[in-house]
Parts: structure tokens; sequence; C-alpha cells
């Protein structure tokens, strides 16, 4: 069986020396390794962006595809080889900006897979400007004057989206969030995990010690119930979304691949092509 | 005895006139007569004027007819808008409800059958298309038992009551009329057809039919007139075969999640029209960055923007071509038969793996969704190639990544499906290296990107064009694509009768063009006569490009929205000698 360190490669990540990104790029190859996968069995799908290069950094199958695109690519994966354990992740811009779109049908959808948000609440790879996780007031390159537009709630719009699976973790609680990964892997359907990363370069707001300040863990919170949809709505509304721990689980819903009438039990990668003779004849019937 | 003619059924759309249409060239197909439909509809879903035109011979025919026969109207709108069709002896068979006239200077016959009483005295006024249909089958002489079990099989799952009512509705339709008319008009008897078992379809079928023979399981796709129709097929018959179509939020999904599932290995396709296509350029670009086949219908229709979304057009082919930013390898074909539509998916798909490129598949509206008659399908033609597939890779060294895009010859390297523990590698729309990993290295962008333009030096496909040249020297060699073949070898009937020579090429593999068939050709004709639909003449843009005759093109082009007809293209050649 696999160690974490079997799901290393020798790339060195060109993130700065502090960045949030790399204890999630370590959660990810712990969480793989703690579930008992091989590499060969791992598609990491990412979108573009600092985070998006986690594709590269994890030894597995990559596919670092084009900004906001990484859900619908990771899903047809998921659909063409149901065998392959599936992990989307990109930033905060990639999966709530341009991307916003899919990751809200995504959700709606219930593939089985695994979406990893990096939240650093800027845009760093283009060197600073504004994310739609930005406070309102945020001074960027692009709001020199503040932010005057609302910061997006994601994992509230995740909750009205019918999201089976709704996490949030910090990148410094490396336990936490390799917990939160491996149950986002073992749960069957779409599983959100939004992650705290801080942009030591670009962000000087939310740094590591303002979130070490700011969040409340969910197992310090006395009755917190996880199945109950309302309680996690009304706890990310009361606290302003600074929460971390497994927010919403549902364990009633199959994922699409076991909802969707007639889809291959086995992975469709491997199915024959052939059509046969019979089967063709049959289908010409309808327009005779 | 004629050898063919022309039948439309008007009214307001939501009706009846699609299954009037359909129960009636349903019954034409099986007495094996060659079929030729048009739809004019509009982009709404009750309401408005629409017709359906078939064209009914006992020869192949790929074309509209100039004229028209026999007109069955449900609205005197329908009579006002289409009676100018109608040639000196045609017929107009009327619901006697709305007290029909013919137009002034209209010469046609007409027959005002109480339509709607009689659907009523049956039961429901929505039996009024079976009298309509009943009443013009009996004008045409044809055995009415053929006809009756056409209806049979439209109602057959509703009930034997319902079956019956319907036949009787068709049986005192054929009454009333044959009593006016004195029994089946002699002008409009039919030659025998040949019998022959022929299939009748739309485009759009034909193309979801061989989606599904050439392998393909899964379809991501958003809904667009004119081209619907496909993932509507595909959603009917990949459950059977464990696949599944999954409707996503938008066209870029559709083209994304379609590139992850090729990249997984399994054929997957996506199909849309101009705006759908505005939206995949970037997963177009991604595609061809990663070497990742990836099949895209675009059923053209009028642009730009929403433009005319039921209207037909072939104003897609710059933006196909030159499509997406930056310079990738690309294919782009374009059927030009109801038989093509079939044959050319399973073609893409191999295609597509086989240069490990996006595969545009280029049709318009009236191929799409203009009904006809298909030659029947040959199953031993469907031949699967995955191209350079690996498989049972050795094991990878520690650190070591397979070599997805290692430099070959030919510059397609093996790909491997996602799973295997000796393919592991990363893919990346950015710059890359042999395995795959970001590089900005001069020389390697250089050697990366002649590997991927370098890829279709070698290609070759079979009839990349289809050339009708029975003339050393003609006059004019007319040069078409997509529905438009058929129309202009009917002008090019009537245009050797004037005695002006003509030879043909129907152009299938738009990009890259071929230049080296085409050219022969080009330098054997007087005149190069472009018939497209669009303003600008894109295709023969291609030709003065590729070619090198543009003193000798020139551009005929329609762009109102309907099709050629046979009519037109005679006369602005004959215009052009």
């Amino acid at each position: 069986m696999a160690t974490f360190k079997e799901f290393r490669n020798n790339v060195k990540p060109n993130w700065c020396p502090g960045c949030g990104d790399f204890s999630i790029q370590a959660a990810i190859q712990r969480a793989a390794a703690n579930v008992g996968l091989e590499p060969e069995q791992l598609a990491v799908i990412s979108g573009i962006g600092c985070s998006g290069r986690i594709s590269g950094y994890v030894n597995a199958y990559g596919f670092h595809g084009i900004h906001g695109r990484a859900l619908p690519i990771a899903q047809g994966v998921k659909l063409a080889n149901r065998d392959l354990t599936v992990i989307a992740s990109g930033g905060d811009g990639d999966g709530f900006a341009i991307g916003m779109g899919h990751t809200v049908h995504a959700i709606r959808r219930n593939v089985n897979m695994t979406y990893i948000v990096m939240d650093n609440q800027i845009y760093g790879l283009t060197k600073g400007q504004t994310s739609p996780r930005s406070a309102v007031g945020f001074k960027t390159k692009s709001t020199p004057e503040g932010s005057v537009e609302t910061t997006l709630a994601p994992l509230e719009i995740a909750l009205a989206a019918g999201a089976t699976f709704v996490a949030q973790s910090f990148s410094s609680d490396l336990k936490q969030l390799t917990s939160l990964i491996e149950q986002g892997i073992n749960h069957e359907g779409f599983s959100l995990i939004n992650v705290f990363s801080p942009c030591v370069t670009f962000n000087k707001i939310n740094t590591y010690d303002w979130f070490k300040e700011n969040i409340v863990n969910l197992a310090t919170v006395e009755g917190y119930d996880p199945t109950n949809r309302v309680m996690a709505m009304t706890k990310l509304m009361e606290t302003n979304g600074m929460i971390t721990g497994l927010i919403y689980q549902d364990t009633s819903r199959r994922s699409y691949e076991n909802l969707v009438p007639g889809f291959s039990q086995e992975s469709l990668a491997h199915h024959d092509l052939t059509l046969s003779e019979d089967d063709f004849n049959g289908l010409l019937k309808e327009f005779k | 005895m004629i050898s063919q003619l022309s039948w439309k059924i008007g009214g307001q759309q939501g009706e009846g006139v699609e299954s009037t249409d359909r129960i009636f060239s349903t019954a034409l197909n099986r007495l094996g007569y060659y079929l030729y439909g048009y739809r004019h509809f509009s982009s709404r879903i009750k309401g408005g004027h629409t017709n359906n035109k078939i064209r009914i011979s006992t020869k192949p025919i790929r074309a509209i007819s100039d004229d028209l026969d026999i007109l069955v109207a449900f609205d005197q709108e329908s009579i006002d808008l289409n009676a100018h069709e109608l040639h000196t002896n045609g017929v107009i068979v009327a619901d006697a409800k709305f007290n029909p006239v013919v137009p002034e200077g209209a010469t046609a016959r007409l027959f005002a059958v109480p339509i709607t009483a009689i659907a009523e005295e049956l039961g429901t006024s929505l039996m009024k298309n079976m009298v309509a249909s009943g009443a013009s089958w009996a004008l045409l002489g044809l055995p009415l038992e053929v006809f009756n079990k056409a209806v049979e099989e439209e109602f057959g799952r509703k009930g034997a009551a319902v079956v019956e009512k319907n036949i009787e509705a068709v049986r005192r339709g054929a009454e009333f009329v044959l009593e006016q008319a004195g029994g089946p008009l002699e002008q409009f008897r039919l030659e025998p057809a040949d019998g022959k078992q022929k299939l009748f379809m739309i485009g759009n079928d034909a193309m979801a039919l061989g989606s599904l023979a050439a392998g393909c399981r899964i379809m991501s796709a958003y809904p667009i007139t004119p081209a619907s129709e496909i993932m509507e097929y595909l959603i009917k018959k990949l459950p059977k075969f464990g696949g599944t179509v999954v409707q996503t939020e938008d066209e870029i999904a559709a083209a994304t999640m379609a590139i992850g599932a090729n990249y997984a290995g399994v054929r997957t396709m996506t199909a849309s029209a101009g705006p759908g296509l505005s939206l995949m350029m970037e997963a177009i670009g991604l595609a061809g960055m990663t070497e990742t086949p990836l099949v895209i219908v675009d059923t053209q229709r009028g642009g730009p923007s929403t433009g005319l979304p039921t209207k037909q057009e072939q104003s897609d082919v710059n933006a196909m071509i030159y499509g997406t930013h930056g310079e990738i390898p690309k294919i782009i074909i374009s059927p030009s038969s109801i038989e093509e539509c079939f044959y050319d998916m399973i073609e893409a798909f191999n295609l597509s793996e086989q240069y490990q490129c996006p595969v545009i598949v280029l049709t318009d509206l009236q191929l799409s969704l203009g009904k006809q008659s298909c030659e029947m399908l040959d199953y031993n033609r469907i031949v699967i190639d995955r191209g350079k597939l690996a498989s049972d890779v050795p094991p990878l060294e520690t650190h070591a990544q397979f070599k997805r895009y290692e430099l070959t010859e030919d510059g397609v390297s093996p790909r491997v499906i996602p799973g295997e523990k000796g393919g592991l590698h990363h893919v990346t729309g950015v710059e890359h290296d042999e395995i795959g990993r970001p590089s900005e290295s001069s020389i390697n962008r250089k050697k990366m990107m002649d590997k991927r333009l370098s890829k279709l030096n070698s290609l070759s496909i079979t009839n990349a064009i289809h050339v009708d040249a029975p003339h050393e020297e003609p006059e004019l060699l007319i040069v078409g694509m997509g529905s438009t073949g058929g129309t202009i070898d009917e002008a090019r009937v009537r245009l050797e009768e004037a005695g002006i020579k003509t030879n043909h090429i129907t152009v299938r593999q738009i990009y890259p063009f071929p230049t080296e068939l085409f050219e022969p050709y080009a330098d054997r004709a007087s005149q190069i006569v472009v018939v497209e639909n669009n303003a600008t003449g894109q295709l023969a843009d291609q030709i003065k490009l590729n070619v090198g005759c543009a003193a000798k093109v020139r551009n005929m082009l329609k762009y109102d929205g309907t099709p050629f007809l046979p009519s037109e293209i005679y006369s602005r050649s004959k215009e052009l000698v």
C-alpha cells in the first residue's frame, strides 16, 4: 500500500515560502495514502492561478486545465472512469469568480468527487487584485480605494445549491484538513472543502494570525450537528463563515453516477466500443 | 405519370403540422420513394406560421424544389404565404371552416374540405391533421393501407380505439376529396418507386447514430437550435450502452467536460451551433494544447449573435478555422449528405484520436433538420481506430513520468488512459515538456509547437473533396459545401441543357484545405463560382487563400435565412457566363 511519500514527486512548487498551499498539497498526499489509494488511482484536476499548479505537485494523474474550468473537466474524468478518485482544486478566483457557474452546478449534479478550494481572498498569480472573497474595503491593485462589492459566502451558496458535503479548514491545521479530505473522498457525491490558505505576499490582512484569532473549530461547539442543514446555514450566517470542520453532510442522496438511468457501474473507459450488428439493426428500425 | 412532386402543409405552430408531415412521409418512405424535406419554423413554441415541405421522387434528390404541387392549409395565412409557389395545375386542400380563397393571380384548384368539422364529428379537432393528410394522400392515388399502417404506428401506444378513430379520420378526408375531385388526380400520379428499403431521417439523427456507432458513450451538451436533436437522440439510446448525456450549465462546461472524459479514455462529444461554439473556443484551445481528442458538431444557423436561430446559414467557417487564440492543429470536416452525417461522425472520432486534436464537424441547419431519405447504412463501414493508445506500459522508476508528449516522427505521441500504473503523467494547457511539466524554455517551446502543428502533415482524408467533373475545360467550376450539393446538381442539369459546361466540387475537408486535390480542377475551369449561405464568401476566401486562383473566383451568396433553390443557382450561374 502506498504511503504519502509515494504521492510526492520531485517538482519544487513555485509557491512563495510560507504559502498556505503547501500544507494543502501535503494534506492531499496524506489523505490519499490514508484512504488506501495508489498514485495511479488518483486524478488531480486543477484550474489556473497559484493554486492551480497543485496538479503538477502530486504524484498522480494530473490535469492542469483552464481558468475556472477545473470542475467540468474533473466531472468528465469521473464519469469516464468511476474507478478513479477525482480531486479538483483551484483558488477562490477560479472557483468563486470565473468558475462560479460551474461550482453551483457541480454541487447540484453531485458527481462523486472532491473539490478543494484554496481560498486566499486575493488574486496572487496576477500580483494582487481583489477576489470575490475579499472583504469590503479591502485595498488591492484593482481596488485602490477599497473593494465596494459584497464578499461572497460560498458555503451558504453551496448549501442552498443542495450540497451533500460542505467542510472548511485552515492551512495551519494539517490534521483537521487531512481528515476532512479523507471524509470528502469517502463521501458518495460531491464534497466541497474550502480551505483558508493565506497569501503571505499580497494579503496582509487575512494572515495566519488573523485566521487563528477569528476562526472557530466546530469540534469545540457543543451540540453542533453536521447533518442538520438549517443549523449549518445558521452557523455560517452567525459566524460570517468563520468556522472550520465538517459543516454539513447528507449521506442519503446517491451520487449522479448512481442516479442516472442505465449508467454503467464499471468504468466506461474500459468498455468495448463495438456495436453489435443486431444492436445496429435495432437502432435503424425507427427510421424505416 | 410523373417522377416527382412537391407537397407542403402549413398552419400555426403547434397545430399538428409536424405530425401530419411525419405520417405522410413515413408512408411514402415505405413505398420506397426518395424524400427531401424542408421545415419553415420560428423560434417559438405555439403560434406563428409554420410549414413543412416534402419533395417526393422516384430518383435520389437532395434539394428543395422551386415550385409546389399540393398545398395543405389549416388557415388562410398558409394559403396567402405559399400559394405563389404553386404551379399552374397545383392544388390547395384547405379547411372549409375558414372559407378559404385562392389569392388573386394564382390558378390553383381549391378543395375546401370540412377538415375541422369531420375531426370534431369524430370526437376531437386534434384529428384534423389526419383528415387533411388523408385527403391529400387520396389525391395522389396511393394505396391507403400503407398510410393506415403509418397511422397505426404513430398512435399505437395510445390504444386500438385511438388508432381506429384516426384511421376513420383519414378515410373520411379521403372520401370527401375524392368525391369532389372525381377520383385521384391524373397530374399527380407518381411512377412506382423502386421499393428499395431506405431510411428517413434528419441529419442530426444520422450524426447521433453515427456517434453511437463510433463508440461515443458520453455526450455533454447544452440545448440549442438546431443541434438539440443530437442530444435528445443520444439520451434515449446511450443508457442502453452504459453511457449518458449530461446537460451542462453552459457550452463552456459541455466542451471542457468532454475534454475531461476524452482524456480519461471515453469517446465523448458535444454539439452546438454558433453561439455555443463561441463559448467553446477556450476549450478548443485546451484540447489542441493538451492534445486531447475532442469531437464537436457545429450545426450552423443564422448569425451573428443570436441571429436567425431557426434559419439556414453557413457563416461559421471563418470562426471554426480561426477560432481560439494561439495556434493549434484542428480538423474541420463538413458532411454534405445525410449518409455522410452518419459516416463522418465515425471518421471524426477516429481522426480526433489518431491526431489527438479537436475535430469539428460542420453542418448547416438544412442538413441538420431537413428530413430526407437515406440509403441503407452499412454496418461493415463502422471501423473504430483509436490511434496511438498505449496499454500495458512498463512500470515507472521512482519520480519518473510517462512521456505523454514524447517527440516522435509524426508528432503524435502515445496516449495512455489514466489508471495505468506505468502511465502516470501530467497534462497542462501551459507550454510543457515531454512529460507534461510546464516549461518556458525557448528550445522546448519551438520543439513542442512544431510537434503539435506537424501532426496534420500526414493527414490524408478519403473524399476530402467530392468531384463531379465531366468536362475537361468547363466554363464554370461550381463549388459548395454542406447542404447545397443537391441544389447545385439540379441547377447543373439545367445549365447543361442551356449549353453551359459545369463541373462541381463539394468541399468536405474544410480545414486544412485540400489544396493539392482542388488545384487541378481550378486550373481547368474558366471561372470558379463558390455557392455559400453567407454574406462575405468565407469558403471562397479559403479557396483564394489556398489555391491561388483569386482572379477566377466568383461569389454566389445567399444570406436571407433560406436555402438556395435550383432556379437561383441556375439563373445566377447563367449571368456569369
